[in-house]
């Protein structure tokens, strides 16, 4: 193997496994570490310049960090990263000195921004320190976009995101709410110099042919919508009897809205197998919590009406065949009836664009999607910009947050007359950690805890409120405990082979049996011949040569606990602990 | 701060033939400096230990005073231990040893602990075959007392202060197969390919098993001019063979091409089998060895691996015939003669 070049910048990024998944790149070691040390506005601070919207973030984010985390692979779970950031937002001090206010002096540009969602705020905070003129747009009564109008206030408060959504704000942005843009055209018309279009992905999926559909029409609703009408107060009860179709996380938030409205009765219906269900575990988890059983390979067949009025749905029931890793959905004949006063579709979104004119040189693909550069995020029309899931279809907060990031950045050097194809690079720093014998500027020691659970408030109370969030938070101790099992692992293990004496003192002290000492070889067979098998192909080998023996370091990234004890082992400190920050690019430095 | 080891392991690391893991056989985390030679050997330890699937409580590991003898207590933590006194260990081994001979038996010295205070009770336990893996981690120098000139530094090595020894250095492995030792190695603590082999070679030997080991003291004896430091034993290493042992026979008799290897079997189901790297040597030839390590001598290099191994070695026990039994297994029943014997035994005095 060639030896491993580390100052390409996203080397060891990449071992930094969280931050790695994170869309935004979230310095997430960083941000714990200070939350152990009981720095939580110091720790919102790095999240808010990354992700934007900490506090609604920390509560409901998908969290691709932690099926990345290392500590799952070295034992059962990994840290519980999402919930710590919701802890450095629940305890920080204000924090509204160190958000910069409207910039001292404009650029003279103009930007419009369709949708006030979690993409379209991104690009405005990114925008406004550097003087931009920012419009934003949207049909909703403030912003926020479906974090407003979808996730359910026993998520998410509304409070944490009007606060959040405040900060942008008051950063000079100009709102334009209850303001549908129903023309591109127009908009273009009125002379900004990019527009973003961050409106989102605002149309749930029907079963238009299924029978009953029409006779039924009042107590069948679409999720999204029904959502929205809920969290805007039009929509303030359901009958007891709900079937809630679909196994996204949609599905759940319906379910465990209709509880609250009064269903007793409310059942998830979906086709797929239970363990192909799309949505996230832990959600699935709450809604089972809450007394709401799950009915898997159930496909609909029809609305069953009685004297015109809805009585439930029949499904057929089908078995899933798997045939070279396919899975297909084969009926069996049984048909069973569930009974229902309501019935919400939940089977999934799509995007609609009704107001973007098709004649004016922005492309639309064969699904209805525009045709955008996958790195600048810029359209046919090069005036015109996309992100968050109105870009690639329906994702989540933080990937609308990371889009906005990097469009912000298209929209900046468009601006200023450059190609938004030169991007720039990460901004980052490595940094020795050594303050003395056996003394390390971070907490090397491994805790052998395992995750803390976040405490719930009592069931009874959140069903008869659905304001009332369930999720309580970690309290300071058990934040404490829980930030303390992060392996740290952006303190990188910086190997100097000219130092080394070949000593093994490292490999043997290794707890995870990371180091070892040998001949070169091509990857795959030198992964084979290691002190421990490397079998975990996506972590990277860290070769380096240059030694008396003419042998090889490798070191598998893969199980590095970062303990330092090779360093702490090492005679000559040939490994050295060094703390790398990442930095992901953005259009200003905040 | 913290010193401490975290309680993870690599989760890949297969559990061996008894469905142990390799962490069983760790100890306590090191207090030896930084990269000292020691904590590899420690670390040799435990790996052949660990592929040999030995119980730990079926092993008994036994140490004198020094930095080397300190080391039992960073490896095989769940076995027998004995830090004894000063050059004392084999006195304690022997005793031991006698009392249960069930138990296997590692000798851990240093070449202050066996070369200097301890050389009288080291050369009697070779000439009585004790039933040890007697390990010498040798670096030349009293580590623990600071880095005195020890009796196996070699004439001309030059100390960390700068001066030059003036005296011969004792050359244990020559010493052993004077002294009629039936099992004779020399390794270095930096090749733990070389090293780990010997090792199992070594415990599974009936009879007493050498290993002389070149340990470097990082702190004291690892400066230049000195020939027991890392750079000078990597310079001047020569191997007699590439080395294996070979847990069971059958595996072997499969082999199609045996090329260079030679196999010798040992008492038990297992076999070294020997890749010969040195010309005008045979492991079971003890002039043979005796030539090679004079030869390698007057040539300044440092000669490693299997030296020499007598395939018919007798352990004390066998020597003096006593019973399968262990002793300390023998209860007083089984020890009083009955009164019709005694008064037999008795009758013959009379
Ligand atoms: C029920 C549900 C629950 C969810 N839960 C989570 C969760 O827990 N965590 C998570 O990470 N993600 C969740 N998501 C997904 C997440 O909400 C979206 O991925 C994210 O909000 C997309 O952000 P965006 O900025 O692209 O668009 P959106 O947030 O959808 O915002 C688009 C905005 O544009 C406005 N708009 C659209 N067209 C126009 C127009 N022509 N004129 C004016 N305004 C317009 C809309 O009113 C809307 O306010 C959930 C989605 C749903 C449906
Ligand atoms: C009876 C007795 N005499 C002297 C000493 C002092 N002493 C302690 S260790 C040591 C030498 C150890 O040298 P070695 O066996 O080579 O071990 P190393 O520390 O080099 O590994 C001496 C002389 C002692 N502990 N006991
Ligand atoms: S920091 Fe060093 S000793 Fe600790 S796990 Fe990583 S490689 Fe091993
Ligand atoms: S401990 Fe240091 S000197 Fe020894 S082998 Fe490891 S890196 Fe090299
Ligand atoms: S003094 Fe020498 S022998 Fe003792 S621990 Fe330190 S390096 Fe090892
Ligand atoms: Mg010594």
């Amino acid at each position: 193997m060639n030896p491993t070049d580390i100052r390409n910048p996203e080397y060891f990024h990449k071992v930094i496994d969280c931050q790695h998944a994170c869309p935004a790149h979230t310095p997430v070691p960083e941000y714990i570490r200070l939350i152990a040390d009981g720095r939580y506005s110091d720790a919102y601070m790095i999240n808010w310049v990354s992700n934007v919207f900490p506090g609604v973030l920390g509560r409901t984010c998908d969290r691709p960090c932690e099926p990345a985390c290392r500590r799952g692979r070295v034992e059962e779970e990994p840290v519980a990263i999402c919930r710590l950031k919701r802890v450095a937002a629940d305890f920080k001090s204000d924090i509204s000195h160190r958000i910069p206010g409207p910039a001292a002096s404009k650029n003279g540009k103009k930007i419009a921004l369709i949708g006030a969602g979690p993409a379209s705020l991104t690009v405005a905070r990114d925008l406004a320190p550097l003087g931009y003129d920012l419009h934003v747009f949207d049909e909703q009564f403030a912003g926020g976009g479906f974090m407003r109008s979808q996730i359910p206030s026993f998520r998410l408060p509304e409070e944490v995101l009007n606060e959040e959504v405040g900060y942008i704000l008051n950063m000079g942005v100009v709102s334009h709410f209850n303001h549908y843009v129903d023309s591109l055209n127009h908009l273009l018309e009125q002379g900004y110099d990019a527009v973003f279009v961050g409106s989102g992905a605002p149309k749930g999926k029907d079963l238009p042919e299924l029978e009953g559909r029409m006779e039924a029409a009042s107590r069948i609703h679409i999720g999204i919508n029904w959502l929205a009408n809920v969290a805007f107060g039009h929509t303030k009860e359901i009958g007891e009897k709900v079937l809630v179709i679909g196994g996204g996380n949609t599905a759940m938030d319906c379910c465990r809205t209709s509880r609250r409205l009064g269903g007793r009765d409310v059942r998830v219906v979906v086709r797929s197998p239970l363990n192909e269900m799309k949505a996230s575990p832990w959600e699935i988890e709450d809604a089972q919590h809450e007394d709401i059983p799950f009915y898997n390979l159930h496909s609909p067949l029809r609305f069953v009406i009685r004297d015109g009025q809805l009585k439930g749905m029949d499904f057929e029931v089908v078995e899933a065949r798997y045939d070279q890793g396919r899975r297909t959905l084969v009926p069996t004949g049984e048909v069973v009836f569930m009974e229902a006063d309501d019935v919400i579709l939940a089977i999934g979104q799509e995007n609609s664009f009704p107001w973007i004119e098709r004649d004016l040189g922005l492309d639309f693909d064969k699904w209805g999607m525009p045709v955008l550069n996958p790195d600048t995020f810029q359209s046919t029309l090069p005036k015109v910009f996309f992100g968050g899931d109105a870009a690639f279809g329906p994702k989540n907060v933080i990937t609308a947050v990371a889009q906005g990031h990097a469009a912000a950045i298209s929209i900046d050097l468009f601006c200023q007359g450059k190609s938004p194809a030169e991007r720039p690079g990460p901004l980052t720093n490595l940094m020795l950690q050594k303050m003395g014998i056996h003394e390390w500027s971070y907490d090397n020691q491994t805790t052998p805890d395992l995750r803390f659970k976040v405490p719930h408030a009592d069931k009874t109370k959140t069903l008869s409120d659905r304001m009332l969030e369930v999720e309580l938070g970690f309290s300071r101790e058990t934040a404490f405990h829980e930030a303390q099992r992060c392996l740290n692992c952006d303190v990188q293990t910086v190997f100097t082979a000219s130092r080394c004496i070949e000593c093994d003192a490292c490999v043997d002290i290794c707890p995870t049996t990371c180091i070892t000492f040998t001949d070169n070889g091509e990857e795959d067979e030198l992964r084979t011949r290691l002190n421990a098998p490397a079998n975990n192909k996506s972590q990277d080998l860290y070769v380096a040569d240059g030694l008396k023996t003419l042998r090889v370091m490798v070191k598998d990234e893969n199980l590095c606990l970062h303990c330092g004890l090779c360093a702490e082992r090492c005679p000559t400190t040939a490994w050295d602990m060094q703390k790398y920050l990442y930095h992901a690019p953005k259009a200003c430095v905040l | 701060m913290t010193y401490a080891r975290p309680t993870f392991r690599n989760p890949d690391l297969p559990l061996n033939k008894i469905g142990r893991a390799r962490k069983e056989y760790e100890g306590a985390i090191s207090t030896l400096c930084a990269g000292c030679g020691h904590d590899s050997i420690s670390g040799a330890i435990i790996q052949a230990c660990y592929e040999m699937a030995i119980e730990p409580h079926r092993l008994a590991k036994l140490s004198g005073i020094g930095c080397s003898s300190k080391t039992p207590t960073y490896f095989l933590g769940q076995s027998h231990g004995f830090n004894s006194v000063h050059g004392r260990m084999p006195s304690v081994a022997t005793g031991a040893a006698m009392a249960n001979r069930d138990l296997i038996y590692l000798g851990v010295s240093g070449d202050g602990d066996t070369a200097s205070i301890g050389m009288g009770q080291f050369v009697h336990a070779i000439r009585r075959n004790l039933n040890i893996l007697y390990i010498v981690m040798n670096n030349g120098c009293y580590g623990l007392t600071k880095g005195q000139d020890s009796a196996t530094a070699d004439a001309g090595s030059i100390n960390k202060s700068g001066a030059e020894n003036q005296f011969q250095g004792i050359d244990l492995c020559g010493l052993g197969l004077e002294l009629g030792a039936t099992f004779v190695a020399r390794s270095f603590s930096g090749d733990k390919q070389q090293l780990i082999p010997l090792i199992k070679a070594g415990l599974t030997h009936p009879g007493f098993a050498l290993i002389d080991v070149v340990s470097p003291c990082v702190t004291f004896n690892n400066n230049a001019g000195s020939t027991k430091s890392y750079d000078y034993t990597r310079e001047h290493m020569e191997a007699t063979a590439a080395i294996d042992l070979v847990p069971y026979r059958e595996e072997i008799l499969h082999q199609q091409d045996k090329g260079t290897i030679k196999y010798i079997p040992l008492h038990d189901e297992s076999i070294i089998a020997v890749n010969k790297l040195a010309a005008d040597w045979d492991p079971l030839d003890k002039s043979s060895a005796m030539r090679k390590l004079a030869q390698a001598r007057n040539e300044h290099e440092i000669l490693t691996g299997l030296i020499y191994v007598d395939t018919q070695s007798k352990d004390l026990h066998t020597l003096l015939n006593t019973s399968d039994t262990p002793l300390n297994q023998l209860s007083q029943t089984v020890l009083m003669p009955s009164a019709e014997i005694l008064g037999k035994i008795n009758k013959l005095y009379q």
